[in-house]
């Protein structure tokens, strides 16, 4: 048993465990939106495969595998089977930076921030590249559609994890954990209103969130999947398994997006009342906080109607971005004058 | 904010660009309009012409009731837009009605009242339902659909068919009302204002909705009536003509109930005009069950229904519009002519005109709150 | 748009997709409307249409049917096709071949409706179900009726003597006609 504490070994494990559990998330939480959907919608969602329908995303798995892989002719071949893999590795890579709990992270880098940010990018190029691969001229608007849609709201994000980081001081994941230790009130989202560093953190969250759902292409922002279904998507050329990558590549960004709201604002493995902490309780707490915040995703979608297009940039670069600069400029004023005094 | 091609600044050589390519929105679309196909031709995103292009289910109906007799039509009839099955029939035995001089009972017009105004609640609530599926909120489709099977479940009692009723007869109804519908009518119209403030506050109040609707697609009550576009798209853009209330037939006059009119012609007016629509229905439905007389419901009808020759029309407020039959009779058992105007076939005229320079997303709302009906069309 | 005017414009936005999240989450507490057919059936209302059959005298335990074709006449699909043969000591002919063709048949009514002696009426059955076409476009309502008939627990006549065997007339188009007339 002595190999296994060492440190290859010890990453290696935890990157198959992350391969495995963002695997199992893309699988279930397909199952889980569209039961979640049924019930908003007041009817069972899938529930004939299985008890309960649990067995759908096998079958729906199953069903990805054995269709014919083919790649259309006049395609760039290797932009065309890069794209997938591109658009799923960067949520594996963020997550090896995401503590689950207080020693369950694979690699505590001291930039782990700076990391999850930087990738976020390369899902942007993937899309892009997805779609110019494909030699389809509606893929290719949908795709530039999707990049004008990911850079506008990349802004804000950034803007307010840089609000975040003020009052951290840390890009250190486990120690912006370890900072909001104690009751829920420690946690950074409430922790700005009483101790007077920064009020308007709710704020920032809520920018923060809605980001994530634009960066992620979920619904109110789906233009890329949804509303091109007149024309086509960027994903059209893609069958089978490398649409179903594209897919589990959406459910992995919306799970990292989670995470890192929850490690940013909702004390990550901190439990809520003080005690019940530990090595088991800790990725408990994770784990619920991740979902709660999957479920108002979910929620949020099969809520809402999609935005027009232009609504869509007019939200982020004329409401966004004033917002999260004031609040970055507001955080910035109250620490330094709270350093005077 | 309305985007058009126009206030968008031309390029650096001072003209504006001259590629343009036809994107064919086919027959068949996942938009829940039925089978219309557009031509757009676009410029990018901009649409520089939309021809639509029908026929798609044309199944002769005016044909067919030069074949039939009178009697044997009245299944046409629901079938031509059968989402407001009712008022289609009510206006082809209104029509027959009105030229053989037949007698209908009060009781047989009032029950007529409520039934066509049942159908239309059920009707707008699948335009409701659809035309947010088109915008991308898929939920209140399934709200919408939950309360349609109220109304369904009660049509359903009182003559047993769901979708297309055959219901009334020459002279009155095929059968009457039973205290069970009287009752169920009666919990349907307190069960649904609730229910109307929830569509309220989760969909008209949105500002998601709003922004998608406000100032989309205007159409000036000039264009409505170049087109002889009627219904909601006329009422949304400030012109109160209802067929209830300029040409009165049945008992609607006996009832109190207001024309809803909005000026602003954008999608969002015409959206209010038939939310509101559903309000005053329910209103005359209230109405009529407290009137309701006691007799029969059906007239005396000679045994063999013929006509006396000449041409008689009889025009109804449905759901969509202000739909007439002609009927042109030579004395036979048989029509010699039914022609049906119908209102979604003028409604989808405007379209052309309507979405010249239009962004794609906006012309596809618009035809969403003009409430097509394939069938309707085609007929 | 003036600076308060943006702002309360953000607000009051906000606080409209909260009522609308808050709507979609009452909702979801409640429970399911969907009925898990064939788990759960529905009660079906009393005057149901479903495909027409003939109705069991409950006296005589035969049918009311004259093959007058009226119902045939009145059907604007031309779907019923219906023949009769006089008994033997009877005044009347009763239906031997009753076929309706359910596959154009609109559910109008107007075949019940046209019936004088009140033969033929709505069956409520909604859950057809047939292993070949001819189940559906040659329903043959006479057998029906004789399945009817073996559960019937009247008072039971002698059955009358087979009738005098007459060629049967050619069927329209769109009605086809079994090959041997059934008796009852």
């Amino acid at each position: 048993m002595r190999f296994l504490s060492l440190e290859p070994i010890r990453i290696l494990l935890y990157l198959v465990g992350i391969c495995a559990f963002v695997g199992a998330n893309a699988a279930y939480l397909v199952l889980a939106e569209r039961k979640i959907a049924g019930r908003i919608q007041r009817r069972p969602g899938p529930n004939e495969a299985g008890y309960g329908g649990w067995l759908q995303p096998v079958a729906d798995g199953i069903k990805l595998l054995v269709k014919q892989v083919m790649v259309p002719p006049g395609t760039d071949g290797l932009l065309y089977r890069l794209a997938p893999l591109m658009v799923m590795a960067p949520p594996l890579i963020c997550l090896a930076v995401v503590p689950f709990g207080e020693d369950l992270v694979a690699r505590n880098i001291n930039v782990g921030l700076l990391l999850v940010f930087s990738l976020g990018s390369v899902n942007v190029m993937a899309l892009m590249l997805g779609g110019w691969a494909s030699r389809n001229k509606y893929s290719v608007i949908s795709a530039a559609r999707v990049v004008s849609q990911n850079v506008a709201y990349e802004i804000p994000m950034l803007l307010v994890v840089i609000t975040m980081l003020l009052a951290t001081g840390t890009l250190n994941l486990n120690e912006i954990i370890r900072q909001q230790a104690g009751w829920f009130w420690h946690w950074n989202i409430l922790r700005g209103i009483w101790t007077l560093t920064n009020p308007l953190i709710p704020v920032t969250f809520v920018i923060f969130f809605i980001c994530m759902l634009a960066e992620t292409n979920r619904a109110p922002f789906d233009m890329a999947e949804a509303e091109s279904e007149l024309v086509a998507g960027a994903f059209t050329e893609y069958g089978g398994m490398g649409f179903g990558v594209f897919f589990m590549a959406e459910y992995a960004n919306i799970v990292v997006g989670c995470s890192l709201a929850t490690v940013l604002f909702f004390g990550g493995w901190q439990s809520p009342i003080g005690i019940l902490s530990g090595p088991i309780w800790g990725p408990l707490w994770f784990l619920g906080k991740m979902y709660a915040l999957i479920f108002v995703v979910i929620w949020i979608r099969w809520t809402f109607p999609r935005t027009q297009f232009y609504g869509l940039l007019n939200l982020s670069w004329k409401i966004l971005i004033p917002l999260s600069l004031f609040t970055l400029l507001l955080s910035g004023a109250l620490i330094t004058l709270t350093k005077l005094l | 904010m309305i985007v058009r091609k126009e206030s968008i600044p031309p390029g650096p050589s001072g003209e504006a660009p001259s590629e343009t390519f036809v994107l064919n929105l086919g027959p068949q679309h996942p938009a829940a309009h039925g089978v219309l196909r557009v031509l757009m031709t676009m410029d990018g995103e901009w649409i520089t012409k939309a021809e639509p292009v029908i026929g798609y289910i044309h199944r002769m109906h005016e044909k067919m009731g030069e074949n039939r007799t009178w009697a044997q039509f009245l299944p046409n009839t629901s079938r031509i837009d059968y989402l407001s099955a009712m008022h289609y029939t009510h206006a082809f035995v209104g029509a027959v009605e009105r030229a053989a001089k037949i007698e209908v009972p009060p009781r047989a017009e009032y029950v007529r009242v409520i039934t066509s105004e049942l159908n239309r609640i059920a009707s707008h609530m699948v335009w409701w339902g659809a035309m947010l599926a088109d915008l991308g909120g898929l939920t209140p489709f399934l709200y919408a659909f939950d309360d349609r099977e109220l109304i369904l479940d009660l049509l359903e009692g009182i003559c047993g068919a769901r979708l297309t009723y055959c219901y009334y007869r020459f002279g009155g109804l095929c059968n009457d009302i039973d205290d069970d519908f009287v009752q169920g009518t009666r919990a349907f119209v307190k069960h649904m204002p609730p229910r109307l403030k929830m569509y309220r506050d989760l969909v008209t109040d949105n500002i998601i909705l709003r922004k998608r609707l406000t100032g989309i697609g205007p159409i000036s009550a000039e264009m409505c009536r170049k087109y002889g576009a009627t219904g909601p798209v006329i009422r949304g853009s400030g012109v109160a003509y209802d067929v209830r209330k300029i040409e009165p037939y049945s008992v609607y006059p006996q009832f109190d109930f207001k024309i809803p009119t909005y000026p602003e012609c954008d999608s969002m007016a015409r959206y209010l005009v038939r939310m509101d629509e559903m309000e005053q229905s329910l209103r005359i439905i209230e109405q009529a069950l407290d009137q309701l007389p006691a007799g029969p419901v059906m007239g005396k009808v000679p045994r063999v229904l013929k006509l006396p020759p000449g041409d008689y029309c009889y025009a109804v407020e449905a759901a969509r519009g202000r739909f007439m039959v002609r009927i042109v009779s030579d004395g036979k058992d048989t029509p010699y002519r039914v022609k049906l105007r119908t209102p979604s076939f003028s409604n989808l005229s405007l379209y052309e005109e309507a979405s010249k320079g239009m962004i794609l997303p906006d012309a596809l709302a618009m035809m969403g709150s003009l409430d097509l009906v394939i069938p309707d069309i085609d007929r | 748009m003036s600076m308060t005017a943006a702002f309360q414009e953000v607000y009051s936005g906000f606080k409209s997709l909260l009522i609308g999240m808050r709507i979609t989450l009452g909702q979801f507490i409640k429970p399911v409307i969907t009925v898990q057919y064939p788990r759960q059936t529905l009660k079906m209302p009393a005057r149901f249409r479903g495909h027409i059959e003939l109705v069991l005298d409950p006296e005589t335990g035969l049918s009311r049917c004259t093959a007058c074709k009226l119902c045939e006449r009145a059907c604007p699909s031309d779907c019923i096709f219906v023949e009769g043969a006089k008994r033997e000591g009877q005044k009347v002919k009763s239906v031997t071949d009753y076929k309706l063709n359910f596959t154009t048949c609109s559910l109008c009514g107007s075949c019940v409706e046209a019936c004088p002696f009140d033969a033929i009426q709505f069956s409520k059955v909604y859950n057809v179900v047939g292993f070949s076409r001819d189940q559906f476009s040659k329903m043959d309502l006479v057998e029906q009726l004789e399945q009817k008939r073996k559960e019937w627990k009247g008072p039971r006549l002698p059955p009358p003597p087979a009738p005098a065997v007459t060629p049967a007339p050619a069927a329209p188009a769109n009605v086809a006609q079994s090959s041997n007339p059934k008796t009852p």
